[in-house]
């Protein structure tokens, strides 16, 4: 399950950024991925909750540190 | 890659607009570039992004300003050095119900409180407007007002005095009511898209608050696609043609197998009405100019029978060119476009067969190809994709099929002559060379935005730069207008030539190619050489730019018996003649008499 959503994730990365040599991990932060600023992070949000068939809070949104707190968040909605 | 139009997937267009920007930018079409201003009243970055996806798929590589966060109103009422710098060739004002909130009147408002709020809003934004158009001399695009995501009256608030419902759409009356008076000015139908999207849809408080959107993320590319029909048809990039396919496309059924009185056409059943909804639909389109053909495998006697049913609503007449023949659509359609000398660019191909679809896609990738899966969203699928949106109406849309209909008259009387000249003569040609004047501005600016093939610099003019070019004095404008036996051609050629001392530059030349071949060219020529006479004027300059387009007036200076004085490595070429002695050349116009 955990595998599934990192592989998911990481295509839904690549999309947005449109990089395909991103690799994300749970420690990944928005300093790592040099595109990723406030305006895609909006972009990105949407893309993962289309993806996983999940909405996150406003306050999720604000305060998600890694890739690792947005997987959590999935796994246990999804 | 996505598809080309309506239907799109909104979430597509936003989460890989880089790929497809991308892709399209390497596929090698030749795209003009525009500069657009985003003057926003909440966050831009993805309106602009989908925007510009949407442009480059229609041939225009947009350069975008972007205010700052909700600083449209200081970005157009002050002076903007940035902006002016820009140079924009558009400027499309992103406001929303976000930004009159704050606002709208109280329940407990008098009716004169009320008026004067409508009156102070729409004040605001009209000196805006008047600012934008006499500064920056470019269409201006303006949102009007999605209706309020809540009701504080409940119904009460469509018509009470105070209510937000009646102040957003007596606002929308009064910004549309100064879109009808004004030229240059647009509104994008806000309150349509997101009708069509649905309220509960569109308005998005997380998105609001969080980052500013007046509306939800994933509904921004259709707000976007809004915008994009208007920009492209400013800039000439309106099809013009529907060709269409007949069995199962016009009526149900197939004519060839089930005879004209098996096909389903009329309101004996619900696919019937529903393919005479789509006649009547097509039938307001060609009311308003846009021209329908035929490409359907058929014998022509059948589709003719067909199109004769007596339920029907679109009849053999109403088509320019009817090609019911056993030739596979994509050769019939490139015939077509030859007859008509237009660009197979200028064509939207319906035909419920996606095999058909598919063929004509692959071998003729610049006509607009959607899919017609079912015949109750045929109307929807062709109307969404605004391939015929109407920024500008000139009297000559309304004309245009007549006008189409008497070259094919024109062409058939031709084949009686076997002396071209005498043939023009025939034609008891008269035309209408005169500097430009009011009434024809608009046409004018059309004109350079559209044509494409006889188009010497293929510089396009906004309509108020025409009109400041006309009015300056350092310039000599003709525009011509053409009329023969079989009818009235309407304005058909501009000239605009800088006067410099003795010299007078030649900064546009177009002629629209339904007069091809009928010596007006020369016409304009003679008179451009009269005007320069007047003037004091020895010498004209003439420019070449070849584009993709443009190689039939490759060598058009020649002809005139210019000399050619310069060429880059690009083909640019410039050409000089010496009006000394100047002798008249066209013999079978005869001009302003």
């Amino acid at each position: 399950m955990a595998d599934n959503i990192n592989e998911r994730l990481n295509e839904v990365f690549r999309n947005v950024f449109d990089d395909d040599s991103i690799n994300v991990t749970r420690e990944t932060t928005a300093d790592d991925i040099e595109d990723w600023d406030s305006l895609e992070h909006i972009r990105l949000i949407g893309a993962v909750e289309r993806e996983f068939g999940v909405r996150f809070t406003m306050k999720e949104v604000s305060t998600m540190k890694n890739v690792g707190e947005m997987m959590d968040i999935i796994a246990e909605r999804g | 890659m996505a598809s080309a139009g309506y239907p799109f997937d909104p979430a597509e267009i936003t989460e890989k607009r880089k790929r497809i920007k991308r892709e399209l930018l390497a596929d090698g079409t030749k795209r003009i570039k525009k500069n657009i201003a985003v003057l926003g009243g909440s966050t831009t970055n993805d309106i602009v992004s989908a925007l510009e996806v949407f442009l480059l798929r229609e041939g225009i590589e947009p350069a975008f300003y972007q205010s700052e966060y909700n600083r449209f109103w200081q970005d157009a009422m002050f002076e903007n050095a940035e902006l002016r710098e820009f140079k924009p060739d558009v400027i499309f004002i992103h406001t929303s119900y976000r930004n009159i909130a704050a606002f709208l009147p109280a329940a407990s408002a008098s009716k004169e409180d009320c008026e004067s709020a409508l009156n102070e809003r729409f004040d605001y934004y009209r000196r805006m407007w008047d600012r934008l158009l006499s500064e920056y001399a470019c269409p201006v695009v303006q949102n009007n007002f999605e209706l309020p995501p809540y009701r504080i009256m409940g119904n009460r608030d469509c018509f009470d005095n105070a209510g937000s419902v009646r102040f957003i759409n007596t606002l929308n009356g009064m910004f549309a009511d100064y879109a009808r008076e004004h030229q240059g000015f647009y509104i994008n139908d806000i309150n349509y898209v997101s009708s069509c999207v649905g309220l509960d849809r569109w308005h998005d408080e997380k998105a609001w608050c969080m980052y500013k959107y007046c509306c939800a993320v994933d509904v921004i590319p259709y707000l976007s696609f809004n915008v994009s029909r208007i920009i492209k048809s400013l800039f000439g990039r309106n099809k013009k043609v529907l060709a269409l396919d007949l069995d199962n496309t016009l009526w149900g059924g197939v004519v060839g197998d089930d005879g004209v009185e098996g096909i389903e056409i009329g309101e004996e059943t619900g696919t019937a009405e529903c393919f005479k909804g789509f006649q009547t639909y097509l039938k307001k389109q060609k009311d308003i100019g846009i021209m329908l053909t035929v490409a359907s495998k058929n014998d022509h006697e059948n589709a003719v029978a067909g199109l004769n049913h007596p339920e029907g609503v679109l009849r053999p007449d109403d088509f320019i060119v009817i090609k019911a023949n056993w030739e596979t659509k994509d050769r019939n359609l490139a015939a077509t476009a030859k007859e008509m000398d237009l660009g197979i660019d200028s064509f939207v191909f319906l035909d419920d067969n996606p095999t058909e679809r598919a063929l004509v896609s692959r071998s003729l990738p610049a006509v607009s190809v959607p899919p017609m899966d079912s015949p109750d969203e045929y109307i929807r699928t062709v109307d969404k994709n605004g391939y015929f949106e109407v920024t500008n109406f000139s009297a000559d849309d309304l004309k245009r099929n007549d006008m189409y209909k008497a070259n094919v008259k024109r062409a058939e009387q031709m084949t009686e002559f076997t002396d071209y000249h005498e043939y023009l003569l025939s034609l008891d040609m008269r035309a209408e060379i005169l500097p430009f004047s009011p009434v024809y501005m608009q046409r004018i600016s059309q004109l350079t935005n559209k044509s494409n093939q006889f188009n010497l610099t293929t510089r396009r003019y906004t309509q108020p730069e025409i009109e400041s070019v006309a009015a300056d004095g350092n310039h000599i404008t003709l525009y011509g207008k053409l009329e023969d036996t079989f009818g009235d051609n309407g304005v058909v050629s501009v000239v605009i030539g800088a006067v410099d001392g003795a010299v007078c530059d030649i900064e546009l030349w177009l002629m629209s190619c339904r007069v091809l071949k009928k010596n007006m060219e020369y016409a304009m020529l003679d008179t451009l050489a009269g005007e320069c006479a007047k003037r004091g004027i020895t010498e004209l300059v003439g420019h070449y730019y070849p584009t993709a387009k443009n190689g039939m007036v490759k060598e058009l200076y020649s002809d005139f018996g210019f000399t050619k004085t310069s060429e880059d490595e690009n083909g640019n070429t410039e050409w000089r003649l010496k009006l000394e002695g100047y002798k008249n050349r066209n013999d079978v116009i005869k001009i302003n008499q």
